[in-house]
């Protein structure tokens, strides 16, 4: 084994099975078990990072997700992660992992010039200096952004899949610790069903590394035999490697299960990641809580750590840390640690502990195994650059915020593990909705009152003594269990054995005084990741800055990817110090959701590609795609736009498919329109209400055109609606706003309207429509079908027939949204491609051509039909559009009662008009902006937009509608459409019907 | 996500429904009759309530009905729903 800091005995790694990985082009080797982190300490690899500002050498700091400096890119290619914590990383064969913050190199980055002038960079000094004069920001970005350093996300598709789980449960436990455990055991027991989640490669939590015992057992004998009995009893479902990431309201969690990236890459199969997505009846909250460093100068240093992180590497990952320890501490805690360092060999050449008079159960169990204890003092500086060598020690005041005396004691060391307190992970139960409140004897922000059916039990609730953790744990289960209908407490055995507790006494301790002749808070960090030290706060507070949340985004505090888990307590302390009020008043910034990164694949799930959206076709969609049809999306639907036979441009086929709809006859599926069967008594009132004309007068057998207008008064869609029978309307809207309409007019039916006899169904997908069109239509009509009467007068415009078209029952209606003689005919969709075939063969003859969208486009606007939604921005009213002739003035409907409102009728409003470019070859761009004279410079009004835009093959030009500021009122004049490029095009108002004005051509 | 009781399904994911803003909002029987001002207030004005609040939603992915859920706009907790012209209800 050639892991020099490897323990030889004891922790949960597996030194049968090594591991070979890289790191930064460096192999090395592990063991099975190990995290990216503890392999590395085993290789005695302590500097993993540079800081992002002043590019100064940092170390592994933590054990868990609260790490800042080791953020490591995994992997290349398309599988690549980056920003992932070397602490919550599993090692596999074959991996490759780097830093993520050094350029060009960890061990010579030329950037640590900053470091030198650090003097330069102060809180604010991007806003300062990077933000002015604004134009100069994109010479600065390019640099700030390799400074930054930070990950690169995969530039190739991923090649994985991730899933969604939908999840229901009488109790989640978020956290497998020994109060998430017990939690769990006791709902289990009572009958519930439980769902119980860890972000760690194995639960176990503090269990996985705890000096105690627990029954007489020692504690990961207890866990192995409480995770055998859970795994026993039915509806109890145990999460590994899953976070649970958000908590949202109504008791809906999400959880990230990661399923495939602690494999090597040739052992993955199935799933990468899965989201749960958990509605729980209860919820407990076991999280934790993550010790918190201590703010003295280079406590930034590679080899400063954790205390705890330190108890975990050693216990559970058999690493020697280092071999020549120093403590710090304010509280009991961090003398589980001298122990473990003691068992494990390590010299402890010092414990400096903040309080006068220190005591507790573990301090007590060190003394006697013989400790350099400094009471009263502090370690107010580090010697060393890429790896501590000293602690320089002084005596603490007697209220801490000054030394006694400028006397230093200087200790050497290569490892100072700190513990400045613990801070219960509340992220959890503040997503929640709750609001976390400072508890003074803790010194830390604990849960307030409970919003939802929560629970926060152990650690994340301030109960750092396992004893404490397992009981809370075991009542708190219990009793979510009961409130869930699963009252078992009478019969429940005991939970586990009590254990000996103890105060957690402690001595906060925010900020240690500067070493003597030191700037005050230099280099003393709080948020290791973005380089924000003390000094950066005492900075904003001076400035100006008292709110939390200004502060934080003046000094960029807690805003890496740790979200500040370890440093921000700290620096809301010294804020609220140097502010002169209490820590509870100054409050903590807002713990949003995700608690730790969520992978966009995770997030996007299935719901990719062809999954993304549905993609509807219709009946005659195989047909389309037989005879070579390019397709346009028109919302979720496939239309032909237009059939181009071989060797033809898109320009040419919609020429040759508009010139057979205007001189002989053309078809298309018209399947898409939206469809709507409207039944009952109230029915024609109904219409009449949201419809602007007249519908009491439309007799059956007849069409109308109708429009419908929001409240505003504004165009919303429009269509043309047959009566079948007295009480039965068949209403076609847009394609696109089918659904939108259907859902309006239940709406007003639901909400206002409930004493109208009315009842919709949505019809669109079980009829399809094919449109026949041009002045051969009705030859090609009488060949298809022998019981309607084809006659001009017999059968006439906006008016439709029952009949059987190619032996199948069929309603054709004669209306026309090309200004052509046309018919629409409707057939049950299941029998459209028999139709459609024979309605081509019956054309054949008379060269009936198939037109997609673009022809349909061009026909309807050489008459100037608007499109809703085209040529309408939900902004203008069927007076801008020139159709006041379907404004009914002798009743109300929705929409009209707005006409008068002042900003309605102003005369200067936008009104569509045609246009006419100057240049005959030129097709003006759509969405071109209008200006009045062909000079200007920016800024300058527009006056109107080119809605629509095509080339006529009717008239041989291009035609053009827009919407334009009295627009009518200038017909005649030139306007200027600028074409993008600086240039612009001069074009002449026109009337917007450019063809057949009179109408001549449908009426035929 | 809200955990939406409705009236006619029962408890359902919210992803399931459409929220159609505050409940209660009169329309206007004569149009004519009121003031521009009366009528912006019909169309624009809503009330931004903290509080308890009433307002409609739909079951858009589910029965489609409209009905009215009373709900606490700062804890999300929902107090209750009825039916759309329930005894004493505006719509």
């Amino acid at each position: 084994m050639t892991q020099p800091a490897r323990l030889r005995h004891g922790g949960r790694i597996n030194r049968d099975r090594p591991v070979a990985f890289t790191f930064n082009g460096r192999q090395y080797l592990g063991c099975e078990g190990d995290t990216l982190a503890s392999a590395l300490l085993a290789n005695g690899v302590h500097m993993v990072a540079r800081s992002w500002k002043y590019h100064r050498p940092r170390g592994i700091v933590g054990a868990g997700a609260e790490e800042p400096n080791a953020i490591v890119q995994l992997g290349e290619g398309s599988r690549t992660v980056p920003n992932a914590r070397a602490t919550q990383v599993e090692i596999h064969e074959g991996l490759i992992a780097r830093s993520v913050n050094c350029w060009p190199g960890l061990e010579f980055d030329l950037l640590s010039l900053n470091g030198l002038f650090s003097r330069l960079l102060p809180a604010g000094f991007y806003y300062k200096t990077f933000m002015w004069p604004k134009s100069f920001w994109r010479h600065y970005e390019h640099f700030i952004r390799k400074a930054a350093g930070l990950g690169e996300a995969p530039t190739e598709r991923d090649p994985d899949y991730y899933e969604k789980f939908n999840a229901h449960c009488d109790v989640l436990v978020a956290g497998a610790g020994p109060a998430g455990l017990t939690a769990a055991l006791a709902a289990a027991r009572s009958g519930a069903r439980v769902i119980i989640a860890d972000e760690q490669s194995e639960p176990g939590g503090s269990l996985l590394h705890a000096r105690e015992s627990i029954d007489g057992l020692p504690a990961v004998s207890w866990l192995r035999r409480t995770l055998a009995e859970l795994a026993a009893i039915p509806d109890v479902r145990v999460l590994a490697r899953s976070t649970v990431f958000g908590y949202h309201d109504h008791n809906f969690l999400a959880i990230a299960e990661r399923l495939t990236d602690h494999l090597a890459e040739d052992r993955r199969r199935g799933p990468r990641e899965r989201i749960w997505r958990v509605r729980a009846k209860q919820v407990i909250l076991a999280t934790g809580a993550c010790e918190r460093p201590l703010v003295f100068t280079n406590n930034d240093r590679p080899g400063v750590m954790l205390a705890s992180a330190i108890s975990i590497y050693t216990r559970r990952y058999a690493v020697r840390t280092g071999n020549n320890a120093v403590i710090f501490t304010n509280n009991d805690s961090a003398y589980a640690t001298v122990l473990d360092l003691l068992d494990a060999g390590v010299r402890v050449a010092a414990v400096v502990d903040a309080r006068e008079q220190p005591r507790g159960p573990h301090l007590e169990a060190a003394r006697q195994r013989g400790i350099n204890l400094m009471a009263g003092s502090a370690i107010v500086d580090v010697r060393g650059r890429r790896r501590v060598q000293a602690a320089v020690v002084a005596s603490l005041g007697a209220d801490a915020n000054g030394l006694r005396g400028n006397d230093t004691t200087v200790v050497d060391c290569d490892l100072i593990g700190v513990s400045g307190g613990h801070s219960p992970v509340v992220h959890l139960y503040a997503q929640s909705g709750g609001r976390p409140l400072f508890d003074e004897g803790l010194a830390a922000f604990v849960p307030g009152p409970a919003v939802q059916t929560q629970r926060s039990v152990g650690g994340c609730r301030g109960s750092f003594a396992l004893a404490d953790c397992l009981r809370e744990g075991y009542e708190a289960g219990t009793a979510a269990a009961r409130e869930t209908g699963h009252d078992a407490a009478a019969t429940l055995p005991p939970g586990p054995g009590t254990l000996e507790r103890h105060d957690y006494t402690l001595r906060p301790l925010w900020r240690v005084p500067d070493p003597p002749g030191h700037a005050r808070g230099a280099r003393q960090f709080l948020d290791l990741q973005n380089d924000v030290s003390a000094s950066d706060v005492l900075l904003a507070a001076r400035e100006g800055y008292h709110s939390v949340e200004h502060v934080k985004r003046y000094t960029a505090l807690g805003f890496g990817t740790d979200q500040g888990k370890l440093g921000n307590i700290n620096g809301l302390a010294i804020l609220a110090q140097a502010l002169g009020q209490d820590i509870a008043a100054t409050g903590t910034t807002t713990f949003r959701p995700n608690y730790t990164p969520v992978t966009f694949g995770a997030i996007a799930g299935r719901d990719l590609g062809d999954l993304f959206e549905p993609i509807r076709l219709t009946a005659l969609h195989a047909w389309h795609v037989e005879h070579g049809a390019e397709f346009e999306n028109v919302g979720q639907w496939k239309r032909p736009w237009y059939y181009p036979k071989p060797g033809e441009s898109m320009h040419e086929a919609v020429r040759r498919e508009c010139h057979a709809a205007r001189n002989a006859v053309a078809m298309m599926d018209a399947s898409t329109l939206g469809k709507i069967d409207i039944q009952g008594p109230d029915a024609a009132e109904f219409l009449n209400r949201v419809y602007t004309n007249n519908w009491h007068t439309l007799k059956v057998g007849q069409c109308r055109y109708g429009l419908m207008l929001r409240e505003d008064g504004m165009v919303m869609d429009d269509g043309v609606t047959s009566r079948l029978g007295e009480n039965h309307f068949y209403m076609t809207t847009t394609t696109g706003g089918a659904a939108r309409v259907y859902a309006w007019l239940e709406r007003w039916l639901q909400t206002e309207w409930p004493e109208l006899k009315v009842y919709l169904t949505s019809v669109t997908d079980h009829w399809a429509t094919i449109a026949v069109v041009g002045p051969r239509s009705r030859e090609v009509m009488k060949g298809v079908c022998g019981d309607i009467d084809f006659g001009a007068a017999s059968f006439p415009f906006m008016s439709f027939r029952d009949g059987t078209v190619a032996e199948v029952a069929a309603r054709v209606a004669r209306i026309s949204f090309s200004g052509e003689l046309a018919y629409e005919v409707s057939v049950p969709a299941d029998y459209a491609r028999h139709v459609w075939k024979a309605l081509m063969a019956a054309g054949a003859p008379h060269g009936i051509t198939p037109y997609g969208t673009e022809a349909m486009h061009v026909l309807r606007a050489e008459k100037g039909y608007i499109i809703v939604g085209q040529d309408t921005d939900g902004s203008l009213t069927p007076q801008d559009l020139g159709m006041e002739w379907i404004v009914s003035k002798t009743k109300d409907f929705i929409g009209r009662r707005s006409f008068a409102r002042a900003d309605t009728a102003r005369p200067d409003r936008k009104q569509l008009v045609g246009l006419q470019s100057a240049d005959p070859a030129l097709v003006l761009p759509e969405g071109g902006q209008i200006v009045d004279r062909p000079q200007w410079t920016a800024p300058v009004q527009t006056t109107g937009h080119v809605t629509s835009s095509y080339f006529s093959d009717a008239l041989g030009r291009p035609i053009a509608l827009a919407v334009l500021q009295s627009g009518r009122s200038r017909i005649g004049q030139t306007i200027y459409v600028t074409l993008g490029d600086g240039r612009v095009a001069p074009a002449t108002i026109t009337h917007p019907v450019f063809l057949d004005r009179e109408g001549k051509r449908q009426h035929g | 996500m809200l955990l939406i009781p409705c009236p006619w399904c029962g408890p359902r994911a919210e992803s399931e429904f459409a929220c159609g803003g505050e409940a209660g909002i009169v329309r206007p029987g004569a149009p004519d009759a009121v003031s521009d001002a009366e009528w912006a207030d019909y169309l624009f004005m809503r009330t931004n309530h903290r509080g308890l609040h009433r307002e409609q939603w739909w079951h858009a992915h589910g029965c489609r009905r409209w009905f009215i859920v009373r709900r606490d706009t700062v804890t999300c907790r929902i107090d209750g729903v009825e039916k759309m012209g329930s005894a004493g209800a505006a719509p």
